[in-house]
């Protein structure tokens, strides 16, 4: 299934249960990986990861090969040279850092290159701002990386260690971003469960891949010159592969169930079956809003949430059939794309429920009208966002379905379908 | 693995991974010539600059002795007419009439 929510009710005994920071937790799954060769350069609010794994590497507690480089440019670069040559390779990164990478990002998954790399989502200058929003991965979302989102700690941890075998299984062989909020999630203390070491290793198993530049009985030539001949079906295969990772994510999240007792899937949601009115997220928000949901449950009204995990490849059809039957959807962006037509969250959202809706009695949902949607633009730069905030964003919702419209005679307001939550007017 | 040409997604290795080593005179460059060396073997000194400056391998030498221009490699790029010592001009750059390999 697709709409499964992560629980920790049934713990599996191989678990010791302890408190760590989102960076320690992203650490310690590193170090139980064990990968080959990490590069990395710090940037706040990554560093913690890559200290607390250059002290596993200075204290003997990995095999990996630990390289500091001198940019993220050359992070990126020497993770795609180690993986090419048959290692396995991690890196991680937060904003400018991940946009230093930029183009490397691209040749990376154009490669076919299997990275994990945590991204602890961070605000991109300019202005200068070190505390989270979702900019830096979302200017990424074209970049034919997989992207895992994580709500706390615990998830981050579960993340990580589940995006190795997305990312190396024979059908993807895609690059995957782990993202956790930055400060929020990062370093902020939470009780999550971990896995024993040998566990890890044993789900993450050995990285064999079938090509290396350092098999010199099987020599290969990797990133060569792709004109108008062959660059086409290259990247046709690219998007099969995203295609195919759809699934295997939702094998690997089942695997890891049986090994940990967590669920995961394409999102969670959260009282949908009979709400009348939700809102979508990604990343801690969700914490907040189930917290709202909860609440307003107890007064009576019929509101819910949907959790996105998995933002690359899109669930679309999912999202929508899991949606279609509701009266409004409100999309919260941690990210302004600047298009005036949508945070970038919003836009994929009101896409699919305009396919399904395209798609009338044929599928699963209802025929008819998709929901009315509307878009919230939060916490842009580490603004906090509070339960009233989303409290309000349900009030909208309940307004537009009173009125049957979304528009509201708010001034400062860019489009129609745009408001922006927490912002001093 | 040889890529057939004009060969689908589904058939090619993924990324562009070239699984062949020595791969290269499989890919002929000739056409994107738009200049094209003309060699005069009468003014030839047999000096063997031109052959040493190709970057592509495009000079064809038989027993030690240059013996023309291998027009299915030829880029035009007019280092070996540049290279080839004045009082020789062996070698001419004129304008590619049609393109092509030949």
């Amino acid at each position: 299934m697709t709409t499964t929510a992560v629980t920790t009710g049934t713990v599996n005994p191989n678990q010791r249960r302890v408190a760590l920071t989102g960076n320690e937790a992203v650490a310690l799954a590193m170090r139980q990986i064990n990968p080959d060769v990490v590069a990395a350069y710090p940037i706040t609010p990554q560093t913690d990861i890559v200290q607390y794994f250059s002290s596993f590497v200075a204290d003997g507690r990995v095999d990996t090969e630990f390289v500091t480089v001198e940019s993220e440019h050359s992070a990126m670069s020497a993770t795609v040279g180690a993986v090419a040559a048959g290692a396995r390779a991690m890196t991680a990164t937060s904003a400018n850092g991940l946009a230093l990478m930029w183009e490397v990002l691209y040749i990376a998954a154009g490669s076919r290159l299997p990275i994990v790399m945590p991204v602890v989502n961070r605000a991109l200058s300019a202005p200068l701002n070190i505390h989270c929003d979702h900019s830096d991965a979302m200017g990424a979302r074209d970049s034919g990386w997989v992207q895992l989102w994580s709500e706390n700690a615990q998830e981050a941890y579960d993340n990580v260690i589940q995006a190795v075998r997305v990312a190396e299984h024979p059908k993807v062989l895609l690059p995957v971003m782990v993202c956790l909020d930055g400060f929020i999630i990062s370093h902020a203390l939470l009780n999550l469960h971990v896995l024993e070491d040998a566990a890890v290793r044993a789900f993450v198993g050995r990285y064999r891949p079938d090509h290396t530049l350092l098999d010199p009985e099987r020599p290969v030539t990797v990133g060569p010159l792709d004109l108008y001949d062959f660059y086409f079906e290259h990247k046709r295969q690219q998007a099969e592969a995203m295609s195919e990772a759809r699934a295997v994510i939702l094998q690997v999240a089942e695997d890891y169930t049986r090994l940990s007792g967590r669920r995961y899937g394409f999102f969670e949601a959260h009282r949908l079956e009979d709400a009348d009115s939700a809102v979508v997220v990604l990343g801690s928000a969700a914490g907040t809003a189930r917290f709202v949901v909860d609440e307003l449950r107890r007064r009576g009204r019929k509101v819910g949430l949907l959790k996105l995990r998995v933002f690359r490849p899109f669930p679309g059809r999912e999202l929508a059939e899991t949606l279609a039957r509701l009266q409004t959807v409100a999309v919260l962006d941690r990210a302004e794309g600047f298009s005036t037509a949508g945070g970038p969250l919003f836009t994929e959202v009101r896409s699919a429920l305009y396919a399904l809706a395209e798609d009338g009695g044929r599928g699963p949902a209802s025929p008819g009208a998709p929901p009315l949607t509307m878009n919230f633009i939060y916490g842009l730069g580490g603004r906090d966002l509070d339960p009233g905030d989303i409290e309000s964003v349900f009030d909208r919702l309940a307004t537009a379905v009173e009125t049957g419209s979304t528009r509201t005679p708010d001034t400062g307001r860019v489009g129609p379908l745009i408001e922006y939550l927490g912002v001093r007017e | 693995m040889t890529v057939r040409e004009g060969a689908g997604w589904r058939e090619i290795p993924r990324g562009g991974l070239i699984l062949t080593a020595g791969n290269a005179t499989a890919y002929k460059t000739g056409a994107w010539r738009t200049f094209r060396p003309v060699w005069h073997p009468d003014r030839c000194i047999q000096c063997l600059l031109c052959w040493i400056y190709c970057p592509d391998a495009a000079i064809v030498v038989k027993d030690g002795k240059v013996a023309g221009v291998d027009y299915r490699y030829c880029k035009g790029c007019g280092v070996c007419a540049t290279e080839c010592p004045d009082k020789a001009h062996a070698l001419e750059m004129t304008r590619e009439e049609a393109g092509g390999e030949t």
